[in-house]
């Protein structure tokens, strides 16, 4: 607790003037987490627009594959020749969506905005461990975007190898023009943001760990930043992986070094490399790959447990369950990478083990999922935005999920690798779930983000459309996977038992124009609010959390005075006997005796003491 | 109340208005792309039918603002008179969830049945059957679980829904129902890991029969196209070496090896019946994956490393025709890992026949080894009677072949194009 003194007289010193703001050091190079959350936030929004407009391209060349459209020559040029998308770009198309969305957008847009805004404010610290490297975080990530982006302004185009770049394919420049300087940026970029993510998590990690202010201990953090937490022990644990993966992979590319390569020959010109191995770029890979979808998914749950929590009206049930169960998940998450490899032609042996601890963690996921139903049970639900989104995770969850255990079963895979299966069982569980765990994130804490609110009716509007089109997108690929219908397939027009499935594509492209249109009621809403929003309250929500009792004017430091006290769990919601229906982690026990548990003192005896005699003595009263 | 009543109404005509706006967006997306095919110089055209689309849109938006005033005015008049709020958002929201509910486990049913119907045809092999059991126990147990929950999440989500008469009810954990959910699903999992494990063995570790030994055939992939080689008499595929490949060798077949010198190429996969058979899989450049779904076959060809798929095929080409009802139908062998450009389309047409056909279908096929290729490996060129002279202008146009054989392919594919 001597760091948080410590850094309170900082502060105090601050306070009197000494700090003089600029709009750089405001908005630009800000060292501030508040502002940082807004840089990583508005980075992941727009990144997301992009990956968004990337998969209508693609969606369009699906559903039209015979079509042209003379206006995307207009735009593409070169790319889409005659009006109509060319394989090779249609598979840099998927390649960039998968990537801009599993790491800019779903870790770093969301992963990033959150730990930044919540750690602190909910654990009662005045920033960041280390501010400095706070800001460098953001600023790689900007940067990694950046060159991402700049693929596709060279000549042969960006990556194409699909977002997991397997090696021969990626590796060699004659293998696809993908792989030629595009690949190149992607793997600058994705050391880039790798650095970010690492120098962000180990900051996420300390400030928990050694900033909480008094009276948090770790049984009484929300689960928000329980699961910030974990998720960022995860990204320390497995990001270096895919460094040592991807470096290797560059020297392969640029330094004539045999990592991944052996036995290769293109038509009749053999390559002199030997020794390598492809198996080893996808272990490499999915050791980090698979934490990595965890490493999406978890904020988001963490994000909706508190969500659903506030707006039940109810404290979540089985919290020590809820957080033992993301332990469980971060655990097992690191020993299940083989099941994206069970058809690799591995030793069928490990396939078998893979299936096993793969399965297990549907056991943790399930528990999350019986809890947030029993969270809502006899719950006084406010359906907020945020509550809708956090509603439509829970299904999008258990939806996702269940395709999981088909996928898992290695038997299965067998004939469900590599298809439409996939696809429809990814994007529902780590991406529709995580975009509306992060759209619910957005809802709830832009009044403490921005001090205004955003227009509920419009967020309404754009989650029963995004929600409705997210199932008419994703749940008839399900049936595409099963009949046989690879992923990344330019056009299905090549084989005859695929053309039953044109029509599919067209009404599903058409469902996700209509989804994407929809965003357009959350950009307005956000970027109108930011200016013109209803002014917010202090508490709208009437949530029990700490970053509420900070005033709505931001200020460096977060709270005025001193840092507040925590007393209590974050879930006194409906507590019988209370006055309210909510009791703020700061109100302590001795103001609230008609309300405390014998529960509440966790065996200090001192204090059972105590409420005894009060009960006693007001035993009357209650009569 | 009438108010209210308008607000419907008017609610109604928005979705009547929107109903009208894309279904004349869709007639006008069609004769855009007509027009499109027919003139597609004319980008005025195609210029003014973008802007019409983004007036579309723009349209729709002001309307929807002028929805979301008019709620507005309404509930400050609502407020201004003193009465309760407007609209009950949680009412609505509760209500639309329960609506989402009903239509969407009808949707579902439909999906089940409708799409449900177009998924592949009953497993072609004998593994394959064990998938489909396995499968087919993990969709019933998933289904029920996803209607299930799914029920229970809206149905919560309507009853629940806010009120000011209620209290929420305050139960922050119940060990014994946690203890429960923790149990049951774990031993549906474990039921669900042991079936799958076993089958899992079964498809990959085969007791050896000296009776019913496999027919071994090998398959390399090479980017867009799949080389079979069929064993000879000796029923042993010979072995390949990557540093041997040439223009007239392009697989780099090792003719230094015995087994090598009988080997027949193919041009599609035949296999007989009820017979094991065993691939050998391997890859010249990239990673592909050869995959025949309708036997429920998948392995991924690594370049470096070679694997092994063994399964037996149980129902003959026509015999599935008439099971599915398709004169049409054919077995596919198709690539299911992205390997660039032509991906898309990296085919091999695959039939299963009876033994007698196989053998005969098996006996046109022509070998691998020519005599050029004897030259190359310093093997003795036959020299045969008057007919094998005549024969060594074909055996030089098969030559062509061979290494034309990826020309043809790539031709047809850029035909096709």
């Amino acid at each position: 607790m001597s760091t948080i003194s410590l850094h309170d007289t900082h502060h105090d010193d601050h306070g009197h003037g000494h700090h003089h703001e600029t709009f750089l050091t405001k908005y630009v190079f800000s060292q501030d987490h508040k502002m940082i959350a807004k840089q990583f936030l508005i980075t992941g929004i727009i990144m997301a627009v992009i990956a968004m407009l990337l998969s209508i391209l693609f969606r369009i060349q699906l559903a039209w594959p015979d079509k042209t459209f003379p206006l995307l020559e207009t735009f593409l040029g070169k790319w889409a020749e005659g009006g109509r998308i060319k394989p090779d770009f249609f598979l840099a198309l998927v390649t960039i969506h998968g990537t801009i969305m599993v790491f800019f957008v779903l870790t770093a847009g969301l992963s990033g905005t959150f730990s930044n805004l919540l750690i602190p404010l909910q654990i009662g610290a005045r920033d960041m461990a280390s501010p400095f490297m706070n800001m460098l975080s953001y600023w790689f990530f900007l940067v990694a975007c950046i060159i991402m982006m700049s693929s596709f302004f060279v000549q042969t185009g960006p990556a194409s190898g699909g977002w997991t770049i397997y090696p021969p394919l990626s590796a060699v420049p004659k293998a696809m023009p993908g792989s030629g300087l595009g690949m190149t940026l992607w793997l600058v970029s994705m050391v880039i943001f790798v650095a970010s993510s690492l120098i962000g998590s180990l900051n996420y990690v300390s400030t928990i760990l050694n900033m909480r202010t008094k009276g948090m201990d770790l049984w009484k953090m929300p689960l928000t930043i329980w699961a910030l937490f974990l998720t960022a022990i995860l990204g320390i644990l497995s990001f270096p992986v895919l460094v040592s993966g991807v470096v290797l992979l560059i020297f392969d590319r640029s330094f004539g070094t045999s990592f991944y390569l052996s036995d290769i020959v293109f038509g009749t010109e053999i390559l002199p490399n030997e020794g390598g191995s492809p198996i080893l770029w996808q272990h490499l890979f999915w050791f980090l790959g698979h934490p990595e979808v965890y490493i999406v998914i978890m904020p988001a749950l963490g994000i909706s447990s508190e969500i659903i929590s506030v707006n039940s009206r109810k404290p979540i049930f089985g919290y020590h369950a809820m957080v033992y169960s993301l332990i469980g998940i971060t655990v097992l998450s690191f020993i299940v990478w083989g099941h994206h490899m069970f058809v690799t032609g591995m030793n069928p042996l490990l396939g078998g083990v893979f299936m096993i601890t793969t399965l297990i963690i549907a056991v943790p996921s399930a528990v999350k999922t019986f809890n947030y139903l029993a969270t809502l049970w006899r719950g006084n639900i406010r359906f907020t935005p945020a509550m809708l989104f956090a509603i439509g995770l829970v299904s999008f969850f258990i939806s996702g999920g269940l395709t999981g255990i088909f996928l898992g079963n290695a038997s299965l895979d067998i004939n469900l690798h590599d298809t439409y299966f996939v696809v429809a069982h990814f994007h529902l569980v780590m991406g529709s779930a995580a975009i509306f765990g992060m759209l619910a994130g957005v809802y709830h804490w832009f009044p403490k983000m921005f001090g205004r609110m955003m227009n509920p009716k419009l967020a309404y509007l754009h989650f029963w459309l995004t929600f409705i089109c997210a199932y008419l997108v994703f749940f008839p690929l399900h049936f595409l996977g099963l009949d046989g219908v690879p992923r990344r397939y330019y056009a299905f027009t090549e084989f005859e038992f695929m053309n039953k499935w044109l029509t599919v594509n067209v009404f599903v492209t058409w469902s996700a124009i209509i989804a994407a249109l929809a965003q357009v009621a959350f950009l307005f809403n956000f970027f109108y609010s930011i200016f013109r929003g209803k002014k917010a309250t202090q508490n709208p929500w009437e949530a029990n959390t700490l970053e509420w009792t900070t005033p709505v004017e931001h200020l460096h430091g977060n709270w005025p005075g001193e840092i507040p006290a925590v007393y209590r769990w974050p879930y006194d919601y409906s507590k019988p006997g209370a006055d309210q229906d909510f009791i703020l982690q700061t109100t302590p026990f001795s103001e609230t005796m008609s309300s405390n548990l014998p529960h509440d003192f966790e065996g200090n005896e001192e204090a059972e003491r105590i409420q005894k005699e009060w009960e006693a003595a007001n035993k009357p009263v209650q009569e | 109340m009438s108010l209210r009543k308008l607000i419907v109404n008017k609610t109604m005509a928005a979705l009547a208005v929107l109903f009208t706006v894309f279904s004349s967006a869709n007639a006008f997306a069609q004769e855009a792309a007509a027009a499109a095919t027919a003139k597609p110089v004319d980008m005025g055209q195609i210029h003014k039918s973008a802007a019409f689309y983004v007036l579309l849109f723009l349209l729709l938006c002001l309307f929807i603002a002028i929805i979301g005033k008019a709620l507005k005015v309404y509930e400050l008049t609502r407020e201004t008179q003193g009465k309760s709020e407007g609209i009950n958002w949680n009412t609505v929201n509760a209500v639309l969830f329960a609506l989402f509910l009903i239509v969407g486990l009808y949707g579902v049913y439909w999906e089940y049945t409708v799409h449900g119907e177009m998924i592949l045809p009953e497993a072609a092999s004998e593994h394959g059957k064990r998938i489909d059991e396995m499968f087919n126990l993990t969709l019933i147990i998933t289904t029920i679980v996803f209607i299930v929950t799914h029920i229970v999440l809206f149905v919560f989500a309507y009853i629940y829904r806010s009120s000011d008469k209620r209290k929420a009810y305050y139960y922050p954990h119940n060990n014994t129902i946690e203890k429960i959910w923790t149990i049951v699903p774990a031993l549906v999992l474990t039921l669900l890991v042991l079936k799958g494990f076993l089958t899992w063995r079964s498809i990959f570790y085969k007791a050896e029969d000296a009776n019913n030994r496999p027919i071994n055939i090998e398959v390399v992939s090479s980017q867009f196209l799949w080389d079979i080689r069929y064993p000879g008499p000796d029923a042993i595929v010979g072995k390949r070496n990557y540093k041997l490949t040439t223009a007239i060798n392009g697989l780099g077949i090792d003719f230094n090896d015995k087994n090598s010198l009988d080997d027949l190429i193919a041009d599609e996969i035949v296999l007989p019946v009820n017979k094991p058979v065993r691939f050998t899989l391997a890859s010249k450049d990239v990673i592909h994956s050869f995959y025949m779904p309708h036997f429920r076959v998948q392995l991924n060809t690594v370049p470096g490393m070679v694997s092994y798929f063994e399964f037996t095929p149980t129902i003959t080409t026509e015999e599935m025709r008439t099971k599915t009802n398709d004169p049409k139908f054919n077995y596919i062998l198709l690539c299911a890992k992205i390997c660039g450009t032509n991906h898309f389309n990296m085919q091999k047409n695959v039939r299963v026949v009876s033994e007698a056909e196989y053998k005969e279908w098996l006996a046109a096929q022509t070998p691998y080894l020519t005599n050029d290729l004897r030259k190359a490996f310093n093997l003795p060129v036959p020299v045969e009677a008057a007919p094998a002279a005549t024969e060594t202008a074909p055996a030089a146009d098969t030559t062509a072949t061979v290494a034309g054989v990826k020309l043809d392919v790539k031709n047809q594919i850029a035909l096709k194009k």
